[in-house]
């Protein structure tokens, strides 16, 4: 974990309202695991006051990091503005990511923008050779929300595709999908999305005795563990920071309400 | 001609710092949390995330929400506990060489006076902040610093309690804060720090709901900066004892801005938020202030305002 000024790259659309934004940044690319997220200072000024915390998208080699962001307010607003060649503030690594379990298939779940981090995720499991072995679901509103599908079938994973309004794959949901394809397999699944979402998803993982790893969201204010705003309700009662021992969780632990 | 470099050392009572930049409490966990990003030991002290005598689960979420140039925060005073404090999160303070002041949060008198005991009997704990001003737990703390009766009677049981340097950490949640700081002073009090956050609220205007689980939170950040500075100046030129202030400081520029209304240090809180090395930068900022204005030491800036 450090705090140091990261050189944009580039901040190119995406897909409607979503940017990836390329920074330069050694010592993180090296650090960075799935499922970790960044603080981004979004500009110098006091409104927006606080950062804005976002998963690692990407690493590529040992120099470039991606984020992918959807702009839904005053920050990633700001955040569009951002040029290639200009610094940007930025605390992490943080959190604890995803555990990529070797010896089990993987399945890959993701909604909206849940891919940023799945993204990254699927990166170190085809570079350990085990594309092959893995499936991402991918959920989105419509065929122009879609995101990463091609890049994925492209690093050789069984990617299927789900939409709301059967723009793209077959219409529904994306936990649709789920029930097929654990019957063959027993994967390991990790999955990000809304809340709703990964609380279905949790509920499929449950019945079928399956491990199910989930990262969530919360509002963060510090992204350290220090300010004990973020907390999430574990069944064991406890009340625990997402930033600081999630954002990833195991299904299991998280209290679905 | 080699120029010597200013003294930025201070006295709280008996407590001496070797610069004037604290971390409030709660916005600096117990320290560890921000160890990987800064130089600990150049701090002018740690005050931690405030204690009860046992672990507080706090309130439930959402407990942070930004406002303009602020973050509202229920919180609910979660933490470890005194005894978990002590087994767990002191053995790293203690290799630190700077001072740590541990915060305390009482639900009764006798909560306040036990906590000062126990804390008395460990080693490395350099002053004790009684919180008398925390607005998001029905018990204990504001319902203490609105009072000024009841601000005393924390004063004097903390007081009896210990030998540590005290210092009383008032509430701005009052209509009349000079009273109570003066109540506090004549109570035993070393030193009094201002302020704790301002009572507000903020709704989702869709949902009609409030942003927070707890409904109202605790204001911090540079919203609150102008109250706080207005408080600091009003304590300071009411009180014999040193006045420490707090609330909204991102620079140095604000550091400054409260040494010159009559505060001896300062406290950093949200701005750790928002820049980790904020306390780092507001430290040699004060420094270069200082040279650049040819004063030898920190005590000639404090409560040096022309009016
Ligand atoms: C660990 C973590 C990883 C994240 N990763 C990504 C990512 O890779 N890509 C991405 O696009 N977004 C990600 N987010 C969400 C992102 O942080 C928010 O969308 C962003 O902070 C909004 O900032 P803003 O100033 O634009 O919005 P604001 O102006 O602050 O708010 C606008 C709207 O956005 C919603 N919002 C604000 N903060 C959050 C939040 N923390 N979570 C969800 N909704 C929020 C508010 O409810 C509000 O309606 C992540 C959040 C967390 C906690
Ligand atoms: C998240 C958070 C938690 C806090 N917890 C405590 C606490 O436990 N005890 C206390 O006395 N003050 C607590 N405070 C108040 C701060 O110490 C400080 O008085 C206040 O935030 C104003 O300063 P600032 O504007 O620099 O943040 C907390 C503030 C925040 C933002
Ligand atoms: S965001 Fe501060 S503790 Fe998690």
């Amino acid at each position: 974990m450090d705090q140091s000024t990261a050189t944009v790259l580039e901040n190119r659309f995406a897909a409607p309202g979503v940017y990836r934004l390329r920074i330069e940044a050694p010592a993180l690319a090296r650090a960075a695991r799935p499922g970790q997220f960044l603080m981004l200072r979004v500009g110098q000024t006091l409104d927006p006051l606080l950062r804005r915390p976002f998963s690692i998208h990407a690493v590529h080699g040992s120099m470039t990091v991606d984020i992918l962001y959807r702009v839904v307010g005053k920050g990633t607003n700001m955040l569009t503005t951002l040029r290639s060649g200009e610094g940007l503030d930025i605390v992490g690594p943080l959190g604890c990511g995803f555990s990529w379990r070797e010896e089990s298939p993987s399945l890959l779940v993701a909604g909206g923008m849940g891919i940023a981090p799945l993204f990254f995720l699927a990166q170190i499991i085809a570079q350990n050779g085990a594309g092959d072995k893995t499936s991402a679901l991918i959920g989105a509103r419509n065929k122009t929300e879609l995101l990463c599908a091609e890049e994925l079938r492209t690093m050789g994973l069984q990617v299927e595709v789900v939409t709301e309004d059967g723009s793209a794959g077959k219409r529904g949901l994306v936990t649709d999908l789920i029930t097929n394809r654990v019957a063959a397999s027993r994967p390991v699944i990790y999955s990000c999305g809304p809340y709703p979402m990964l609380h279905a998803v949790a509920s499929l993982a449950m019945q079928y005795g399956l491990s199910c790893q989930v990262s969530l969201e919360s509002f963060m204010a510090c992204g350290l563990g220090a300010c004990l705003g973020c907390v999430a309700e574990m069944r064991s009662g406890d009340l625990v920071r997402v930033c600081k021992e999630g954002p990833v969780f195991d299904a299991y632990e998280v209290a679905w309400k | 001609m080699k120029k010597t470099r200013p003294d930025l050392s201070i006295r709280i009572g008996l407590l001496r710092l070797q610069n004037p930049v604290l971390t409030a409490s709660g916005t600096f966990g117990y320290g560890q949390e921000y160890a990987g990003l800064l130089d600990l030991n150049r701090l002018g002290g740690i005050i931690v995330k405030g204690l009860s005598l046992n672990p507080r689960p706090g309130n439930m979420p959402p407990r942070t929400v930004e406002t303009p140039c602020g973050l509202l925060n229920a919180i609910g005073l979660q933490n470890v506990g005194v005894e978990n404090f002590i087994a767990d999160k002191l053995p790293f303070l203690r290799n630190l060489s700077v001072p740590v002041i541990v915060n305390i949060l009482g639900q009764d008198i006798k909560e306040y006076r036990k906590l000062a005991e126990r804390l008395s009997n460990v080693e490395g704990i350099a002053a004790l902040e009684v919180n008398i001003s925390c607005p998001n737990v029905k018990k204990g703390g504001v319902v203490f610093g609105t009072d000024y009766k009841a601000a005393a009677r924390v004063a004097r049981a903390v007081r009896a309690a210990t030998r540590l340097p005290i210092i009383i950490k008032l509430s701005p949640n009052v209509t009349d804060v000079v009273s109570i700081a003066r109540a506090v002073e004549e109570a035993g009090a070393d030193s009094i720090s201002l302020i704790n956050t301002l009572t507000g609220m903020a709704i989702d205007v869709e949902a009609r709901r409030p942003k927070l689980h707890n409904v109202t939170g605790g204001l911090s950040g540079p919203a609150i900066k102008p109250i706080a500075l207005r408080m600091v100046w009003q304590v300071a030129g009411a009180v014999n004892i040193p006045v420490i202030g707090c609330g909204g400081i991102m620079t140095a520029a604000d550091a400054l801005e409260f040494l010159i209304a009559g505060a001896s240090a300062v406290q950093v809180g949200t701005a750790n938020f928002v820049n980790p090395k904020a306390t780092m930068e507001i430290i040699s900022g004060i420094e270069e202030y200082l040279v650049r204005h040819n004063l030898k030491d920190i005590k000639s800036l404090v409560g040096s305002l022309i009016l």
